[in-house]
């Protein structure tokens, strides 16, 4: 059977136009897809069935047991951290947050390696933004800086920005100029105009160049800026300033790179001061395909976009300190539930040792390194493919992911809420 | 069910004709009865005021600038937050509550509808998201339509038929309410960071003026036999001299429909500017308050704001770009393709800014100066003007010369002469406010049909039990106790239910989403249209198929269907 129109549950992009073959609950071919997506489809090997650590071995158990056992785990926990949420669809993220809210947990999302700098910047200075079809219809100038769409988001420049016709840029591969900032050449930088190689924690310093060129300062801008000759720094801000309408994103190559949340308040002021000549827009190129979702519903629901802290009642939110980085790194956490995600393979070692000290149940399809520090694995259906639910695009549009057939796994969201219905039940209303 | 009786209620209920009579109220399966058996709940009133469950007419309260109004302030939900409390979940927020904030401080004050004052379609799944986790009132949601290409290409070709169609696929697709225009045709210059300054100014790449596109959707809306009617932001809005712009569009509305108003403008406070710099500010409330006298097809919102910080937040990018100009504290920008715009930034409004203090009177000053309370409802454009939790001192600045005198001693003294409020003696009654904050928004919304704003036998039982006796009080001096009775009822109740007592909310909430759908003929249904399926296959970056909002997201969904005259 083949489906059209399926959204893809890979990264921030959504792509919504895959076309998915299914043959006795599996998918056996994808068109439009890009590699990442071919991958996320077809290569799925699952983890059969809920397992415990027992010595050097595990055990198999069953949904019953695994649940009562995370539900128990967490209720004798002081300070319980539900963590990752960015791979699974926004109903079971709401169950989450109010299964922290419940428990009086932290629960924080992805964004607290990712782009959380980025949400720090914008609780400063705001964020002048625009949905994806915005950028495809009227921008002439492309910026990607940090980012390497073509590895990262495969058909983010085919969908909406490079080489996308839209209505007012009939033939975008001609119309639109592309310029590219990086510590390296990438496969990106290879298509672009213009290729702005800055020295290594360089960033701020070249934003803040641009900014005073786009405020007519250019006598203060000396010969090179962190490795940018002043020629070609004057180049780029005046292709920006002569767009008729400019699209910048950015990726982890700004946001974790020396000057972190500072680098993103630079980029959106420098984005404000192009607004003052032309029309400008900024946007976070965000990982996960639904990691946008999470601070979507975290904030709906809390009030803040990740790093929750329950402990008082209240929601409190504090980076740095109610983030899980820094919780794991203190060893304050003493139990830890993750669901959609694999801090194993992202988190710094401290932290990675800490997560194998405590009981750390892992919600998850599939093994990753977070399985070999957990106690306890629940295999759950993939949103996407065998559970649906709402994603946020990386601009923030709501699309619903589509179910592709039934399979024998229950959704993060059955699992989540049954483990809210025990500690409910124990917690009281 | 064994029912529920409210006894010795001291009742308004305008639609009913009831005012201030001492009556019993039976309630059974959520409705309003004739009796109900002994047996059933009693809840003696003793005399308190007892209205309709409070309805707000324009408020943003979910969606998509509202909760980034949310992710980007974390000062603002640092101002009020609650720890979970019974069946209370924990809340964040001051201007920008979180959902069940927004939820549980409505049902306090004995609101249990409200309208969501922008939408824009392509993002509606997340207003649906958030209705439902603002459990305790029945939520509507108005459709942008401001700078929908489809409707604007409609408008150049002069097929009104054609922009119906549109209007029509569009709300059933996102299960929006209403047709909103907010700054038409400015939200698309906006794209190009450009705006309009007139509703006669030509859209860039359109071939259209604003005052076309509000024409043909007042028309089309009739069409559709819509139970509201367009609900327009003007053009130009915060601008001083603005107000010749809102006679304009004023002057633009017919009379088309014989149970409702052809044209509602909201928050207007912000569109009756005097003046032309914001040194020589002024109100011009009394000519915009005499055009709507005159015009039964136009009926307003106050728009009023209150002092103290707050957030705006509108579809109407290019305004939030301009006062951000003014502020320069931060400001968020989100333009929608092919659809709309939006724009936030924080503000603070002072009693020692003169053009605040001038803002402050105009809004006053539009209520009492309508001289028909069914034409002007109270409203703060939520929370662009204010938080909604000023509303009781709202009404009791409405109630009592007293207090607006009080008040005058205490703003930029050179107000006086900015503004007629000081020498306004009109005091409202509590019939006035009862018809200002439910039972005009719901003759206005067209919901009266499905039993909304008041409290006749079959009616929804949606009832506000204020902690207030107007046989003992007189408004126009005790406005403390005004303001105390409205900020929190003795009791809220919603279908039946008591869902709110004395400020807390006591029950899970569940409330339904209405929306509107209007049946076209099939020449019309544009689901096959060549024209319109290009815009998805070519210009929106989502397809046409995962495009409508799926019923799972409107568990409590209410359609109020219609026959279109198309």
């Amino acid at each position: 059977m083949k489906i059209e129109d399926v959204v893809c549950t890979f990264c921030g992009c959504l792509c919504d136009d895959l076309v998915v073959e299914v043959e006795n609950n599996r998918v056996i071919s994808v068109e439009n897809g890009c590699t990442l997506a071919n991958e996320k489809f077809m290569g799925d090997h699952r983890l059969k069935s809920p397992i415990r650590r027992e010595g050097n071995g595990w055990k198999a158990l069953s949904y019953d047991d695994a649940i009562r056992e995370t539900a128990e785990i967490l209720l004798d926990a002081d300070r319980p951290l539900l963590y990752g949420w960015s791979g699974t669809h926004g109903e079971a993220q709401s169950v989450g947050v109010h299964l922290a809210e419940l428990l009086g947990a932290v629960i924080d999302n992805t964004s607290t390696v990712c782009h959380g700098p980025s949400i720090m910047a914008i609780q400063e200075v705001g964020h002048p933004g625009c949905t994806l079809g915005q950028v495809k219809n009227r921008a002439d100038v492309i910026v990607y800086w940090g980012a390497n769409p073509i590895d990262a988001h495969p058909r983010h420049m085919s969908r909406y920005t490079t080489y996308a016709d839209g209505f007012f840029v009939k033939e975008a591969f001609k119309e639109r100029k592309v310029i590219v900032v990086d510590v390296r050449k990438t496969e990106s930088s290879a298509v672009a105009d213009e290729f702005v190689k800055v020295e290594r924690g360089g960033d701020y310093a070249i934003l803040s160049a641009l900014r005073a060129i786009v405020r007519g300062k250019r006598d203060l801008i000396p010969k090179q800026v962190a490795g940018v000759t002043r020629e070609q720094l004057f180049r780029v801000a005046d292709i920006c300033i002569n767009a008729k309408f400019g699209a910048i994103f950015f990726g982890l190559g700004l946001t974790m790179s020396p000057g972190k949340y500072k680098n993103i308040r630079n980029a959106i002021e420098l984005t404000e001061e192009l607004n003052r000549h032309t029309k400008f827009t900024i946007s976070p190129m965000r990982g996960h395909w639904n990691v946008y979702g999470s601070n979507e519903v975290f904030t709906w629901i809390t009030g803040y976009p990740y790093a929750v802290d329950f402990a008082r009642g209240i929601a409190f939110y504090n980076p740095g300190e109610t983030t899980s980085v820094d919780i794991l790194k203190r060893g304050e956490c003493d139990a830890c539930l993750v669901v959609a995600s694999d801090p194993g393979a992202h988190f710094p070692r401290a932290c990675a040792e800490h997560l194998a000290r405590i009981p750390t149940v892992q919600i998850d399809p599939h093994v990753n390194a977070t399985t070999h520090l957990a106690t306890l694995q629940i295999p759950v259906a993939v949103t996407g493919i065998d559970a649906e639910g709402t994603a946020y695009r990386m601009d923030g549009v709501p699309i619903r992911t589509r179910k592709l057939f039934d399979g024998t796994y229950p959704s993060d969201f059955d699992i989540l809420g049954k483990i809210y219905e025990q500690v409910k039940e124990v917690k009281g209303s | 069910m064994t029912g529920l009786l409210v006894k010795n209620a001291y009742v308004i209920d305008p639609l009913s004709g009831v005012n201030g009579e001492i009556m019993d109220i039976a309630v059974r399966d959520g409705k309003i009865v004739e009796d109900v058996r002994s047996g059933a709940v009693v809840i003696d009133a003793g005399g308190c005021l007892t209205l309709p469950g409070g309805i707000d007419s324009h408020s943003h309260v979910c969606g998509t600038k509202v909760n980034f109004g949310r992710y980007m302030s974390p000062e603002d939900m640092r101002a009020g937050r609650t720890a979970r409390k019974g069946a209370m979940h924990v809340t964040s927020g001051y201007s920008v509550p979180t959902t069940f904030g927004n939820s549980y401080r409505y049902s306090a004050m004995g609101y249990t509808t409200v309208l969501e004052g922008a939408m824009a379609p392509l993002e509606a799944r997340h207003t649906h998201e958030e209705f439902t986790a603002t459990p305790h009132q029945d939520m509507l949601a108005n459709t942008l339509f401001d700078g929908n290409w489809s409707i604007m290409e409609a408008v150049r070709d002069k097929d009104m038929k054609r922009a119906a169609a549109v209007v029509a696929w569009t709300l059933a697709a996102v299960k929006g309410f209403a047709i909103k225009l907010t700054n038409p045709g400015g939200t698309e210059a906006w794209g190009w960071g450009e705006d309009v300054h007139s509703i006669r100014d030509e859209v860039p790449h359109f071939g259209v003026t604003p005052a076309e596109i509000i024409e043909t959707m007042i028309q089309a809306n009739e069409l559709l036999n819509l139970p509201h009617s367009v609900h327009i932001h003007c053009n130009n809005l915060g601008v001083p001299g603005n107000y010749q712009t809102t006679l304009d569009t004023i002057n633009l509305a017919p009379d088309l429909n014989k149970d409702r108003q052809s044209l509602y403008l909201t928050h207007v406070q912000f569109h009756s500017y005097g003046g032309s710099t914001w040194q020589d500010i002024c109100s011009k409330s009394e000519d915009i308050a005499r055009a709507v006298n005159a015009r039964p097809q136009v009926a307003i919102d106050m728009g009023q704001i209150m002092f103290g910080r707050t957030t705006t937040m509108t579809a109407d990018g290019p305004m939030e770009w301009k006062l951000y100009m003014l502020h320069h504290n931060k400001w968020s920008n989100h333009d929608v393709e092919l659809e709309t715009g939006s724009g936030i930034i924080p503000v603070y409004y002072g009693r020692k800014s003169l053009v605040n203090c001038v803002m402050w009177a105009i809004g006053l000053e539009l209520a009492l100066l309508t001289e028909n309370p069914w034409q002007c409802m109270l409203a703060t454009d939520n929370p662009n003007g204010a938080p909604f939790v000023k509303y009781p001192e709202i009404i009791a600045l409405l109630m009592s010369r007293k207090l607006r005198e009080y008040e005058m001693k205490v703003i930029d003294p050179r107000t006086e002469h900015f503004v007629p409020l000081f020498a306004i003696d009109r005091e409202l009654d509590w019939y006035e406010i009862a018809v200002m904050t439910r039972a005009a928004q719901a003759k206005a919304l067209g919901i009266t049909r499905i039993g909304k704003g008041h409290l006749a036998p079959g009616a929804e039982a949606d009832i506000a039990i204020y902690p207030l006796k107007p046989d003992e009080l007189d408004p126009t001096v005790d406005y403390q106790q005004v303001m105390a009775g409205f900020a929190k009822t003795r009791y809220t109740i919603k279908r039946g239910r008591v869902v709110a007592r004395d400020g807390e909310v006591i029950v899970e909430g569940a409330n339904s989403t209405i929306w509107s759908r209007s049946d076209v003929p099939p020449e019309y249904d544009l689901n096959q249209d060549p024209e319109f399926v290009k815009k998805f296959e070519q210009y929106y970056t989502v397809r046409m198929r995962n495009y409508p909002v799926q019923d799972v997201y409107l568990p409590r969904g209410l359609c109020i269907r219609t026959e279109a005259s198309l």
